[in-house]
């Protein structure tokens, strides 16, 4: 059975060698070549993973940083409306107000003129009627002295009342 | 015991096997009867010699031819023939693969099989042992465990043969892990650091001693190499021979359920057997390359394992 048999050795060798040189030219260089291409492959495509994950966590940091921003500047623009509406509108209640009180003044001021007027008007329209009919009345009796003197009572007693 | 013996023996011819099997085949039927169970073990037996015919399903016996060159008997055994066998197939299986499996990204199936396996022995046996440098010997070790695996897988077949239980086949494999070895020290460490390791660093007046200490531990490797493969591989065929030999010994039916089931057995842990010694004679004859290849490697480690 440990019979040494060294055709058989020889034959061993032969078809080792042969199957070496035949399988490393058709067998183990294309398939190294595939495993190394794929696991260069996958390597890569870990690799850009990595670098697209990074990018998608860099650019949310960016987003989220640009709506705080956003929010910031919408809250400081609100507020700012707010204030310049505030503003706005107490100047406009201001300018109302103080036309109002204008008008007013004037329509005060007017009011007083013509009453002034309308009562000038009418002493001196009284007097001239008051005249009239004293004079219709005493039918020219009586001399400018006695009249003017006459005129000065009825109109203090017109004061009076 | 050893009749086989007369397979091998070129002087016998054609017609003088075929007397000897009928000889044996009616032994082996009245055998029991007559105390003949040398011969019945000698006929299961015969299924794991090496010989000068096949035996093929409808065909029988088919005798191979006989040569001999430079007064080396070069005879084409049933060995010889399951060793082109499992050759021819790897090298059909492996570029068809190799071809289907550069065009796939993704490998499916067989290729993918295949596939694992080349990993295995780069990324598990060649690489741990060896490093980075050792991948020049990949294919090299790719072939010696694919060609080891398949001849041991050849002789679960039913006709076949494995190779790899005959102890000339397991010698050449051996005497390549040999030269592989010694060939890729040299190349590490260059020829002169190659023959100071011999010396195992130790003053001079020991040399004589330490020499052929070194240079003896240079064989013991591969040969622990060849005997180991061709013991498992022997073994276990061996096995279940003697379990099915014991239903003719015992002459009835009966045994044949713990002996076939038995026999089941012992073929599930050849299967797995087939694929450890693939592993283990790559493996070792990768450390053996590692060891050697280590060029500031004086004293310590150099046990030499074996």
């Amino acid at each position: 059975m440990l019979d040494i048999n060294p055709g058989l050795i020889i034959w061993t060798i032969i078809t080792f060698a042969l199957l070496v040189v035949v399988l490393g030219k058709f067998a183990w260089k294309p398939l190294l070549q595939a495993l190394q291409s794929r696991e260069q492959e996958i390597a890569d495509s870990l690799k850009k993973a990595e670098e697209a994950k990074k990018d998608a966590e860099r650019m949310m940091q960016e987003n989220k940083i640009a709506m705080e921003q956003a929010s910031t500047e919408t809250a400081r623009l609100i507020a700012e409306g707010r204030a310049m509406a505030e503003q706005l509108k107490n100047d406009i209640v201001a300018k109302a107000n103080e036309s109002a009180k204008k008008m007013l003044d004037q329509a005060k001021d007017e009011i007083s003129r013509e009453k002034d007027s309308a009562m000038a008007q009418l002493r001196s329209e009284v007097a001239e009627l008051s005249i009239s009919v004293a004079e219709k009345i005493l039918d020219e009796s009586l001399d400018n002295a006695k009249q003017k003197k006459m005129v000065d009572n009825v109109l203090q007693q017109l004061q009076k009342n | 015991m050893f009749s086989w013996i007369v397979f091998s023996d070129k002087n016998v011819g054609h017609t003088a096997v075929d007397t000897t099997h009928a000889v044996v085949d009616t032994v082996t039927q009245v055998g029991a009867e007559h105390g003949g169970k040398e011969n019945l073990f000698t006929q299961l037996l015969h299924h794991i010699y090496d010989g000068p015919e096949l035996e093929l399903p409808f065909l029988g016996h088919v005798h191979l031819p006989h040569f001999e060159l430079l007064g080396i008997n070069m005879s084409i055994t049933k060995h010889v023939v399951f060793l082109w066998f499992a050759a021819i197939i790897l090298v059909v299986a492996l570029s068809i693969v190799a071809r289907k499996n550069l065009k796939n990204k993704v490998p499916r199936g067989f290729g993918n099989l295949v596939e694992v396996f080349v990993m295995f022995v780069r990324d598990e046996i060649v690489i741990p042992n060896m490093g980075k440098r050792g991948l020049k010997y990949l294919p090299y070790l790719l072939t010696n465990f694919f060609f080891i695996l398949v001849m041991n897988l050849l002789g679960l077949f039913p006709y076949g043969a494995s190779a790899t239980a005959n102890v000339s086949v397991t010698a050449g494999l051996a005497i390549i892990a040999f030269l592989m070895i010694q060939i890729s020290a040299i190349r590490a460490q260059g020829f002169g650091h190659y023959l100071a390791h011999l010396t195992g660093g130790v003053h001079w007046a020991l040399w004589p001693i330490m020499i052929p200490i070194e240079v003896l531990g240079l064989f013991t490797k591969p040969f622990a190499l060849c005997i180991r493969l061709f013991a498992n591989m022997t073994g276990g065929h061996i096995v279940i021979l003697a379990l099915i030999g014991l239903i003719f010994v015992f002459q009835t039916i009966a045994v044949a359920l713990i002996s076939v089931a038995f026999a089941l057995g012992i073929y599930m842990l050849e299967l797995f057997v087939a694929f450890l010694q693939a592993y283990i004679f790559t493996m070792l004859t990768s450390l053996f390359m590692g060891l050697g290849m280590q060029t500031e490697s004086h004293g310590s480690e150099h046990g030499h394992g074996h």
